[in-house]
């Protein structure tokens, strides 16, 4: 049948270990799309499996990403979803935004990692923040993917703890003189445009941070290095170095010494970004998954018939779906404008420990396979790991949560 | 130069066909439809050709039910300018066959002007490969079948066009207007992307009923039955050369 000789063109290509060329319906009737949502859910699923599926394994074997691919995601639309369409964006939603997210994350953890913190971390916080004149000077590039974006503001001894961060920002005529480090900043490594954050005031704590926009062409600025993980590999994470480095004083994002509001206030949006990131992933354990336990065969029947096997498939598929649905419910309340910093930390810490969960499972349901790196198991475990930790750890998750509760329980 | 494509909305390639169960039909409840795959290629040319200046306007054609404006959004998403949905509420995967298919298109060729028509060398669920080739005939115009490169010519009234034939590759020139179909190495399809999605929604499309046409659609064909083949029998190893031949003799019945 000439459906055959489509499976064998690139372009509708079906790798040996991959069971989905895309994932089967039903797992996405959970979430009712209208018809342009689920246009871009569908092209977004069958690029991220034409085009980046099949680098998935050696971007993790050789920690490197094709660079090929930022263009490509720029001409595909991916990198403006939500700037406005005055600014060359699709002036789109958060919940598109996730659509896209997730279905790059299917692909490739790490480059759906690389994707939020360009296309929100960067960009979003951008368009959000930006003068006039600063959207029109830096998201052009961004958003055809001729240049990379990263947001920067932990330290190595700044990482719950942000806004202890010491990275000093002097004024000094027309300029501000930055001294300091940032580290584990995603896309730090070969971003050309970077948000950071830096102490203008220490004397004033938390309210002496301003938010600054940084070319890598700066005077003074490099990279120490780029740091060697355990997941995610493929998404350049870095340290980065101010020393002197000059920053134009038209560079400071929004107002001076206001910069913890930008933070704070892009981490809302950013926490539900990453949502979606495990959702993808567990997406694609949850497809390898259930392929293979109706393919393996043990003592006489496929192992996806045994009662233990069904009951953690049955978990795995839960987690998941929970985890959808709450990813795109909390994106529809943004979207209606209410911005709330507890249920964006909530779906995050979610979803993150969902998808530990079922990136573990599906490593054992492949048994011996699932621990031979051949298989994607273990890459989606290390890659979904991060999401426990990056983007406020699950324990910042949990007691900004609690003090949100108790907040609002003695208003 | 105005281009008419064609697309129909098919069985995803990538299900596993099975005949319902009265065994009328393939069973296509609930399963995912997509444009057929040689239709992307098609609408993938014509725009090429837009781009490339030589063709000014795109307009795709569907034909089908109510979820066949999906296969026509799907198009505009691609690039198309505007649709024409011909509504039926035949089965387009058996009933209505490509002589009343080339005879819509006849149709609605008759009240709007075209240059080029671009159809897939053939649908993936009947395999009929016919259309293109009766519409060719119906319009008495050339028909350039199984095309794997299509080069309109500088002055826009002929083309010179590769077709992919059993013995290799055939160079034909073409006089426009004429009728094209593609097959699989012609281009690689793009993706729909963002702007263009967005964009599709808002492009004009034209819903015209079939029954209001006055053609005669009746299927010249009648399916009697649609049915799975036979499970394939599991080899059996033969020991000697006697016993081969007695199988093939009495078994297969071959010899």
């Amino acid at each position: 049948m000439l459906s055959q000789i489509f499976k064998q063109r690139s372009v509708f290509n079906t790798v040996a270990s991959r069971a989905f060329a895309t994932s089967k319906p039903f797992n996405y009737e959970l979430i009712r799309l209208d018809e342009m949502r689920a246009g871009l859910r569908e092209t977004a699923e069958k690029f991220s499996q034409d085009e980046i599926l099949p680098h998935a394994h050696d971007i993790d074997v050789k920690d490197q990403m094709p660079m090929h691919l930022w263009k490509r995601m720029g001409d595909m639309g991916f990198l403006g979803i939500t700037v406005e369409e005055e600014f060359g964006g699709a002036g789109l939603g958060y919940y598109e935004h996730c659509l896209v997210t997730e279905e790059i994350s299917k692909a490739s953890g790490s480059v759906g990692l690389s994707y939020i913190a360009h296309s929100n971390l960067c960009v979003n916080q951008l368009r959000l923040n930006g003068s006039e004149a600063q959207k029109k000077k830096y998201l052009p590039k961004l958003i055809s993917g001729e240049h990379i974006g990263a947001l920067a503001m932990s330290e190595p001894n700044s990482g719950s703890d942000v806004t202890s961060m010491k990275l000093r920002a002097e004024k000094k005529g027309d300029r501000y003189i930055l001294n300091g480090s940032k580290m584990w900043i995603t896309n730090g490594p070969c971003a050309d445009t970077l948000i950071v954050y830096a102490k203008t005031s220490p004397e004033l704590n938390h309210k002496g941070i301003t938010t600054f926009i940084i070319e890598k062409g700066f005077k003074g600025f490099s990279i120490a290095q780029k740091l060697d993980k355990l997941g995610m590999r493929g998404s350049e994470t870095g340290e980065l170095v101010f020393e002197d480095c000059e920053v134009p004083e038209e560079n400071v994002l929004g107002h001076l010494n206001k910069g913890v509001y930008v933070l704070m206030k892009g981490l809302d949006y950013e926490r539900l970004l990453l949502s979606a990131g495990p959702v993808g992933i567990m997406q694609a354990a949850f497809d390898s998954t259930l392929a293979y336990v109706n393919e393996r065969k043990q003592f006489g029947q496929n192992i996806g018939e045994f009662q233990i096997i069904q009951g953690k498939l049955a978990d795995m598929y839960v987690k998941l779906q929970a985890s959808r649905a709450y990813t795109y419910n909390a994106a529809t309340m943004f979207d209606a404008g209410i911005k709330s910093n507890k249920d964006s930390a909530a779906v995050f810490l979610h979803n993150s420990r969902a998808g530990v969960d079922v990136t573990l499972d599906c490593l054992q349901l492949h048994g011996g396979n699932g621990y031979i790196n051949e298989y994607p198991c273990g890459r989606y475990l290390r890659d979904v790991k991060l999401y426990d930790i990056g983007g406020g750890t699950n324990e910042i998750r949990q007691w900004l949560i609690g003090r949100e509760l108790n907040k609002i329980a003695k208003e | 130069m105005k281009a008419l494509v064609g697309v129909k909305r098919v069985l995803d390639y990538a299900i596993k066909v099975r005949a319902n169960p009265q065994k009328t039909a393939v069973d296509l409840a609930g399963l995912k439809m997509s444009m057929n795959p040689f239709d992307e290629i098609a609408v993938e040319e014509a725009i090429k050709m837009r781009e490339a200046g030589k063709v000014k306007e795109v307009i795709a054609l569907t034909i089908g039910d109510k979820n066949a404006a999906e296969t026509l959004r799907g198009a505009l998403a691609l690039g198309a300018d505007s649709g024409i949905h011909v509504l039926t509420d035949m089965r387009i995967d058996q009933d209505l066959q490509p002589l009343a298919v080339a005879k819509i298109f006849q149709k609605i060729m008759s009240t709007r002007s075209f240059d080029l028509v671009i159809l897939g060398k053939q649908a993936i669920d009947d395999d009929c490969n016919q259309t293109g080739q009766i519409l060719g005939s119906l319009l008495d115009v050339p028909s350039a079948t199984f095309s794997s490169k299509i080069e309109l010519s500088a002055d826009g009234k002929s083309a010179e066009v590769t077709r992919e034939v059993d013995f290799g590759l055939q160079k034909i020139r073409v006089s426009l207007p004429a009728v094209f179909t593609c097959d699989l190495r012609l281009n690689t399809p793009r993706f729909a992307n963002v702007q263009n999605i967005i964009k599709a929604k808002k492009k004009p499309v034209e819903t015209v009923n079939l029954a209001d046409l006055g053609i005669d659609v009746a299927p010249r064909l009648k399916v009697e039955k649609v049915e799975m083949p036979s499970e394939r029998a599991g080899g059996v190893i033969v020991g000697s050369v006697d016993e081969l031949i007695q199988k093939l003799k009495n078994e297969a019945k071959v010899i």
